[in-house]
């Protein structure tokens, strides 16, 4: 709002046309920057797309630049034949909705109390929390602490255990409860004979949707991308996320991941093919999340900009 | 005065007494109870790894326990500053976080300074979200792009070199090529993101100092310097020496999966040492727990002396 104000005020007419001249070129090399830099994020992911869509041949030859040549939907047909792929796939989806499930409830359950003014011992269990986010006990005892003596080796559960509050995020939510609702409606309905579970149930919540969204949304992002925890904890297979078998069709370059069992006469004309699937692979590994943030976005500036500035 | 009125009076003293009682409501056992589940999962996924760190000076037995293994001081890190791999896995861990820092820290600040000073609402939206896009890219598929981007013999950047004039190559497998690229990708994939906090911050700048200062005759780029940059510094100043914490802890994840027999000595990190001689080749649990605690301690420091620089300086601190 302040920054609608202040655009409207700069864009005043100049009282000194030296000065507006000034103006001007500097507002052109803004657009002009910003244009230049816009094209550089965007290309590669627009290159990927187009490949992806376009035959193998086409690819490799370095004639797709602009635009798909020889549109086909071969490469994606090849994913989704992939059991491997699949199985990933169904694996992160069912992780994404528990682990971001169990991250907010955690996340929620947490920042609530901490956010009352009035909670005893609140400074305490503030130094409490915040200690581990600059001192923590390493990959190894955390690794043996999960392995040996939770016993949750080949479990989605270690996964989703360990990465259970960030407490970047809940600082973040906690900042938002108590600076965006007014702490006097929490008092009315404490006066009208409201428990605090009643409060956090029937205000808090309700009026938190857009940073609730926002860091869900963190959450299920690093649910989706991370690879490292499932690397350490899930040995079998049939438990890897997508993100694993990803890293082995994309950077290990296991091409027989992406063809198994291909003939002998079919192999090189299958090598050159495994270049273009892997742009598929790159599309509809990225699409759930993708798809997820325009929804999200719209609760950017409401959820996370007054949370984190204030924090 | 009836002897109702002070009945009434009595019962209305009472219920206000019970209402000063709820007001303290921050000792309600509800909140408490709400705490349990997040304070327990604190204790066993923080703290408990914190006593596990006494690995790091024990010889640990699996059969016996932690607790009931032998002690023995500071003979792993002994072992570590003596080994070749201190210096490799330190200098490399430092060069690339301070790259990083150097690089990716004062880009977002910029974007997000150039993008306050469109006035076309549509486009400022634009650029934002298209620069946002990146950060939902996971790691394994943006070291995926860039290995093919970087083919020698199919890769589109490969195309664009032969056709500037310029020999193809591996360059993944490239040693001298590994910090670029590992710094420029991550600059590539973050700058948006990181800039939305200082979008915020921008926005919480009062108009008036930029009314007040156009009347004086200053001009857009005068007011971005002299008023929006110092408006966000507290905002850039909290961000660095936050950062500062992480000088020692670059992302294994990316490190990991760019890491090939040709770039070993440039891209073995502290992570990834401590990992392969861990979980990847042997089991050397109480060394790595002692690099590990290492490098926990080294962050911790910098973090206080940075936020103590910030604080004598008269800045903005953390604590």
């Amino acid at each position: 709002m302040s920054q609608k104000i202040a655009a409207r005020a700069l864009r005043k007419p100049a009282h000194n046309s030296r000065k507006a001249k000034e103006d001007i070129l500097f507002e052109w090399i803004v657009y002009f920057i910003l244009a230049l830099l816009s094209i550089i994020i965007v290309y590669p992911l627009w290159f990927v797309i187009i490949a992806s869509f376009s035959e193998a041949k086409m690819v490799i030859s370095g004639e797709v630049l602009w635009r798909p040549v020889h549109v086909t939907l071969e490469n994606y047909a090849e994913c989704l034949k992939n059991g491997d792929l699949m199985i990933g796939y169904r694996n992160s989806l069912g992780m994404l909705f528990l682990g971001t499930a169990v991250n907010l409830v955690l996340t929620i359950l947490c920042a609530y109390p901490l956010s009352r003014r009035d909670l005893w011992g609140k400074s305490g269990i503030m130094l409490y929390v915040t200690f581990p986010m600059f001192f923590s006990g390493g990959m190894i005892p955390t690794y043996l602490l999960v392995s040996k003596t939770l016993h949750l080796t080949n479990s989605w559960w270690a996964v989703i255990l360990v990465g259970g509050i960030a407490t970047y995020n809940m600082i973040i939510m906690r900042t938002f409860f108590s600076g965006s609702i007014p702490y006097e409606l929490q008092e009315a309905a404490q006066i009208d004979g409201c428990t605090p579970f009643g409060i956090l149930f029937r205000i808090i919540l309700p009026l938190s949707i857009p940073v609730i969204c926002v860091i869900g949304l963190y959450y299920g992002v690093f649910l989706w991308n991370s690879y490292f925890q499932s690397l350490v904890y899930l040995t079998d297979k049939n438990k890897w996320p997508l993100q694993l078998f990803l890293r082995q069709i994309l950077v290990a370059n296991d091409v027989s991941a992406v063809d198994g069992g291909a003939s002998v006469d079919e192999m090189a004309r299958r090598a050159m093919r495994a270049e273009t699937i892997k742009y598929a692979i790159v599309v509809l590994a990225s699409v759930p999340m993708l798809i997820i943030y325009p929804f999200v976005q719209r609760y950017f500036v409401k959820g996370v900009m007054i949370g984190s500035v204030k924090g | 005065m009836s002897d109702l009125a002070v009945r009434n009076h009595r019962t209305l003293g009472r219920r206000v007494s019970r209402w000063a009682h709820e007001r303290k409501l921050g000792r309600n056992w509800q909140f408490y109870l709400m705490l349990l589940l997040p304070l327990a999962w604190y204790f066993i996924f923080c703290y408990m790894p914190m006593y596990g760190i006494t690995i790091g000076f024990k010889k640990y037995k699996a059969v016996v326990g932690i607790w009931n293994s032998e002690w023995l001081g500071f003979k792993w890190f002994r072992d570590y500053f003596a080994s070749p791999y201190f210096t490799r896995t330190l200098y490399n861990t430092l060069s690339l976080s301070l790259l990083s820092l150097v690089c990716g820290f004062p880009l977002p600040i910029l974007l997000a300074l150039m993008l306050n000073e469109v006035s076309n609402r549509v486009y400022q939206k634009f650029v934002q979200n298209v620069t946002y896009i990146p950060h939902f890219l996971s790691t394994v598929v943006i070291v995926g792009l860039l290995s093919s981007f970087t083919n020698r013999d199919y890769g589109i950047a490969n195309k664009v070199i032969e056709w500037a004039g310029g020999t193809p190559d591996n360059w993944m497998q490239v040693r001298s090529m590994f910090r670029p690229l590992y710094v420029g990708s991550s600059v590539w994939q973050n700058m948006g993101w990181d800039s939305i906090i200082y979008i915020a911050a921008l926005a919480g700048i009062d108009p008036q100092l930029h009314e007040s200062a156009y009347i004086d005759g200053a001009n857009r780029f005068q007011c971005m310097w002299h008023i929006n940059l110092p408006g966000i510094m507290p905002t850039i100043v909290i961000l660095l020496i936050l950062n500062s914490g992480h000088v020692l802890s670059v992302g294994f994840e990316k490190v990991y999966l760019m890491q090939n027999n040709m770039n070993m000595d440039v891209s073995d990190v502290i992570a990834t040492y401590v990992y392969r001689i861990s979980l990847l080749d042997s089991n050397q649990f109480e060394l790595s727990t002692a690099i590990g605690l290492f490098n926990s301690a080294i962050n911790c420091a910098v973090l206080v002396i940075v936020n103590q620089i910030s604080r004598s300086l008269g800045e903005t601190k953390l604590w």
